[in-house]
């Protein structure tokens, strides 16, 4: 089977694509440039290099999120449409899943987060297979951690946002935060690759992103009609 | 004899997701809009942020719904059209991201489009362009009268200077308390009312083709605010007819003037605000005597829709224009900019 993930969720832009279990190819970088420019010309150079034509695909993988909601729409478009032209299944992955795969060799619980202002994270807790043990959600760090703190066990926390919440992370946790290298804060492409081909795929029209949280205007609007 | 040629467009530049396949440049294979109306609704107006949501949730279902109205694949299909803008930003980016993915993985051309050459080529699939022509485009966001000397070539020789003439149309439909889009309700009532209030007419400096509504917008809410306040009635259907007056005095008069001055064999109203039944009347009465040709595109091709993205696309495909798989959303795209590109 050969796979072509993308990720285009957060800063970083990651692709990869996997033939028959072996990872032929992947190109990540983690700079804040559009993905809508950067993301169809380096689907195109991978597939050069690793000399693949789009026709010799069987499945796509997308990072669906959570994540910037543009960077979101740029990698769930490409990869719904590629998918639907080749009339190939698309597998979405959340992201948070495969930003978690970077510690799935730790014996413990494994923090992914994402920074999403105002002291807000998107996060949720997996185990060492990855398995999810707390759902994904959108609140405060603070409740967060405070919730964390009972499960009484090692906790291994990975992001590219670590420094803005390092602090509270020690002073919640202490000992039982664990906060990784430079090296492991990014989510790995390959593995969403990988992921995806033991996940069963849902319908391709009905792939949306993962986004946690409803749009400000439509939260402002709900919360109206509950005052009327 | 050449083998026919098929471009599909996506057009997604604000709430309707559209795709559509032209046959040739001028025919019209099929044209599949997904309108968001229902949803914008609720909050009386589009919200970018749902507009997108709906785009990404639309895309591939409009996109398959097209190729079998049309029973076709897309491998029937010569080159992918998209409106790159302008528009809303992350409404755009659904469009061109679907556009730049269906044209690597089937390995086909790709034309980015700029979403008014699209209202002006609406026209092509009914009638063949005659140059010189004057388009006048009148939508929500637009409000311009444009020179063509040849395919694929545009002058703007005026545009608003302050509010587009569907956005005045929606403000005073809100002060009036008409449901969203407000534009189709005030043509609907004007047909009821009287012209009996003297509303401004924006008139600018002498031979200027430019247009500012701003200040009848003004005009009308104070009108109605004044009566108000000296609780006095003023029927809404007089309001939305002077309203209507004197946009369409002013548009009407301006398009006929252009026309003159350069001379042109053809007159093409386009845009949303081209549905306008008030717009349409006094167009054809001003025209009706002269030899230069009007042409209004049908309801269906006014509004957004893919077919006229695929009808400019077309002839950008046919003389050479192609866009690089780095094609992005240009909310700001400029017209002439656009017509000049690779030149
Ligand atoms: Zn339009």
């Amino acid at each position: 089977m050969n796979v072509l993930a993308m990720d285009t969720s957060n800063d970083v832009l990651g692709l990869s694509i996997v033939k028959n279990g072996i990872v032929a190819g992947e190109l990540m970088t983690n700079v804040k440039k559009n993905h809508s420019i950067r993301l169809m010309p380096a689907i195109d150079q991978l597939m050069r290099d690793t000399q693949t034509k789009p026709e010799e695909l069987d499945r796509i993988a997308v990072a669906h999120g959570p994540g910037s909601y543009t960077g979101v729409r740029i990698g769930l478009t490409t990869a719904k449409t590629m998918a639907w032209s080749l009339g190939i299944p698309v597998v979405g992955i959340s992201s948070l899943k495969a930003l978690a795969s970077q510690g799935r060799l730790y014996e413990g619980y494994i923090c992914p987060f994402f920074d999403a202002r105002r002291g807000l994270v998107y996060t949720g807790l997996y185990d060492t297979k990855l398995n999810l043990i707390k759902e994904e959600a959108n609140l405060l760090m603070s409740d967060w951690l405070a919730s964390l703190k009972d499960l009484n066990a090692p906790i291994l926390f990975l992001s590219q946002d670590t420094a803005l919440h390092k602090d509270m992370i020690e002073e919640y946790l202490g000992d039982q935060a664990v906060i990784a290298d430079a090296g492991y804060h990014y989510p790995s492409p390959s593995y969403l690759a990988l992921a995806a081909m033991e996940k069963e795929p849902a319908p391709l029209h009905e792939l949306v992103p993962n986004y946690l949280r409803i749009p400000e205007a439509e939260a402002k609007w709900l919360a109206q009609q509950e005052k009327r | 004899m050449s083998k026919d040629q098929y471009v599909l467009a996506i057009e997604t530049s604000c709430d309707e997701t559209a795709v559509a396949i032209v046959k040739n440049e001028r025919e019209l294979v099929t044209n599949v809009v997904a309108s968001q109306i229902e949803s914008h609704k609720r909050f009386g107006g589009v919200v970018p942020e749902i507009a997108s949501r709906h785009h990404i949730e639309q895309i591939t279902l409009t996109l398959e719904e097209a190729l079998t109205q049309a029973e076709m694949t897309i491998d029937d299909i010569e080159a992918i059209a998209v409106t790159e803008g302008p528009g809303l930003v992350g409404a755009l980016l659904v469009g061109v991201n679907a556009a730049k993915a269906l044209a690597f993985a089937k390995q086909k051309p790709l034309v980015g489009v700029h979403h008014i050459a699209g209202h002006i080529y609406a026209n092509r699939l009914e009638k063949e362009f005659e140059f010189p022509l004057l388009s006048l485009v009148v939508s929500g966001g637009h409000t311009e009268l444009i020179l063509m000397d040849e395919h694929g070539s545009f002058e703007v020789i005026g545009e608003t200077r302050d509010d587009a003439a569907g956005e005045a149309y929606d403000k005073v439909a809100r002060t009036l308390k008409l449901p969203y889009p407000g534009g189709p309700h005030i043509d609907k009532l004007a047909q009821e009312g009287e012209v009996s209030i003297d509303f401004p007419r924006a008139w600018l400096e002498d031979g200027s083709y430019d247009f500012s509504f701003s200040g009848l917008k003004s005009a009308v809410i104070n009108k109605l605010h004044n009566a108000k306040q000296k609780n006095e009635e003023i029927p809404p259907q007089d309001v939305a007819a002077s309203f209507q007056d004197s946009v369409v005095d002013v548009l009407s008069t301006k398009t006929y003037k252009a026309a003159k001055e350069y001379g042109v064999k053809q007159v093409i109203v386009a845009g949303g605000v081209a549905a306008n039944k008030g717009l349409r009347s006094a167009l054809k009465d001003k025209f009706k005597e002269e030899d230069c040709e009007l042409l209004i595109p049908p309801l269906h091709l006014c509004t957004d829709n893919a077919a006229m993205i695929a009808a400019a696309g077309a002839v950008a495909y046919q003389q050479g224009h192609r866009s690089g798989y780095d094609l992005n959303a240009n909310p700001g795209l400029d017209l002439e900019m656009y017509g000049k590109r690779g030149s």
